[in-house]
């Protein structure tokens, strides 16, 4: 742990920083230390990305909390003032549909009260049984093949696409199918050639499963958007995009909690006894939101654009100009969490912004806390010698996507 | 303690169902939250406290008298 206490928490280079910002090397699953001087000196301040537009950079937590749920503050990505993550993302913008992830109040706020049913929390609390069965059987296949493995392929890749499948009603014998079209779509190594073949796969496998449920509905998600199609709230083709983007978002996002929240908690033994030691739900969720924040896995920060003048402590931010709000650093922040660079899996953790905060505030974020809070009480309990098989220092990084990430966990046990 | 909630702005993230399931509850088909209890015991407020403070979108207020 002490080594995490020395990691470096200053770097910002010159006026204007070029974010995102690099972590340091000897602390990988740290912020990037300047964006954690800047939430100190400068929390409000002008930065530079990739096309040289100079964007606000939004650093603490209290800061975040007032401007993101804002009606000003706007995630309109057709707003020339909007902050593209990448050249590709300004690119698909206008020949984007409106979605959730584009459109602001009254709009959005339809928009995602038609998708919302399956995350409901009392209907996501029904999955628990379900993601214990696909847990516990992935650990019963890791256990009975070959040690060392890459936990990434044999566990926390299948786990939230098992998941999705169950929850969409994909039938257990195309399990397989899914789970293997799905991780080529996401894997970032794979050949783009095979990548694209999976993915028209996988939407061709959507479209005819959707068609198939409205002729015999049960109890699934897509039941439920096939319900919505014949009822005229949503066209067949949204009902299968909707399909692709719960894998999409969902996909990476959580493989990435159990491989980085691996090692993370492997590296405090103390943290790991605790939850390993404990059949108190209340701890284990508390220990799930405490990684959520200590990781804060999206790195590119969230996006928006000023659809007015905002003014804010001694800035003011001007209509057109575009925002990002740094999670990472508003998790670390130690006026909402005192020595936030320590994992305390007992701290109240709860008001974190890992899955962002406003109208815009992760959709799946109760099944990825339900997802987690199975693997991380099931897991390391019925693996109790698990470790790394290689040392940190060897492992590989993915500094480049919106997720954080490794490529590739070597354990043992 | 007087809680209010303000529906036109709920996002339906089911945050306060999570934080005080004896105060708030969910819409079955879109999760649009439900006041249940508009004058909880005080033996709640932390539970709504917690409500407030998890919101994403501010909509849950709490007049303490
Ligand atoms: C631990 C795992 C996850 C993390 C850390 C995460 C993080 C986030 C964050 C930070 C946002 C906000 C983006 C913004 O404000 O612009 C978001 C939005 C979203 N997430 Fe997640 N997510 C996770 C898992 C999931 C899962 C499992 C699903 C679906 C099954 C999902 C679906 C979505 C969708 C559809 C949105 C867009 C919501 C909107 O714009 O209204 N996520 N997520
Ligand atoms: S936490 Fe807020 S946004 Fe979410 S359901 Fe409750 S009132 Fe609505």
């Amino acid at each position: 742990m002490s080594d995490v206490l020395s990691c470096p928490v200053t770097g910002a280079s010159g006026p204007l920083p070029e974010y995102p910002l690099p972590r340091a090397a000897e602390c990988p699953l740290a912020p990037a230390p300047a964006t954690q001087e800047l939430r100190a000196e400068n929390p409000i301040t002008r930065v530079r990305i990739w096309n040289g537009s100079t964007p606000w950079l939004v650093t603490r937590h209290a800061d975040q909390r007032a401007l993101l749920p804002d009606p000003r503050v706007s995630d309109d990505d057709l707003d020339p003032g909007f902050p593209y993550v990448n050249a590709h993302r300004a690119e698909i913008a206008p020949v984007t549909p409106r979605l959730i992830t584009n459109t602001d109040a009254p709009e959005h706020t339809r928009l995602r009260r038609t998708v919302n049913g399956p995350f409901v929390v009392k209907r996501i609390e029904k999955m628990r049984e379900p993601v214990q069965k696909i847990v516990d059987e992935l650990v019963d296949r890791m256990l009975d093949g070959p040690n060392p493995v890459d936990l990434l392929q044999a566990f926390a890749l299948p786990v939230p696409s098992l998941v999705i499948a169950e929850l969409l009603g994909v039938p257990y014998a195309d399990h397989d199918f899914f789970q293997r079209s799905s991780s080529l779509v996401l894997d970032g190594a794979a050949p783009p050639e095979e990548a694209r073949r999976a993915g028209g796969e996988l939407a061709a496998y959507l479209d005819e499963l959707l068609k198939r449920k409205t002729a015999d509905p049960g109890e699934d998600v897509l039941s439920e958007m096939a319900g919505r199609v014949r009822a005229g709230e949503m066209a067949h083709t949204e009902a299968v995009h909707m399909g692709v983007a719960m894998l999409i978002a969902g996909h990476e996002t959580t493989a990435t909690m159990i491989s980085l929240g691996t090692i993370a908690l492997l590296q405090h033994p103390d943290q790991l006894a605790l939850l390993r030691g404990s059949d108190d739900p209340k701890l284990i969720a508390n220990a799930v939101d405490e990684v959520l924040r200590y990781l804060s896995i999206v790195q590119t920060g969230v996006r928006r654009v000023a659809k007015d003048d905002i003014e804010i402590g001694d800035v003011v931010i001007r209509k057109g100009d575009g925002i990002i709000f740094d999670l990472h650093a508003a998790n670390w922040d130690p006026e909402v969490f005192p020595e936030a660079e320590r994992l305390d899996l007992t701290r109240p953790a709860r008001i974190h912004q890992a899955f962002g905060y406003g109208p815009h505030q992760c959709l799946g974020q109760n099944l990825a806390r339900l997802e987690l809070q199975v693997v991380y009480g099931t897991l390391y309990r019925r693996i109790p010698t698990l470790r790394l098989a290689v040392p940190v220092e060897e492992l590989e990084f993915d500094h480049t996507g919106t997720t954080y990430g490794v490529h590739g966990l070597p354990v043992a046990w | 303690m007087r809680v209010e909630l303000d529906v036109p702005k709920c996002v339906a993230s089911g945050q306060c169902v999570m934080a005080a399931p004896d105060v708030f509850d969910q819409r079955d088909d879109d999760g649009v939250a439900i006041l249940l209890e508009e004058t909880p015991g005080e033996d709640l407020l932390d539970d709504v406290r917690e409500a407030v403070s998890v919101c994403p979108a501010a909509a849950i207020r709490l007049v303490e008298r």
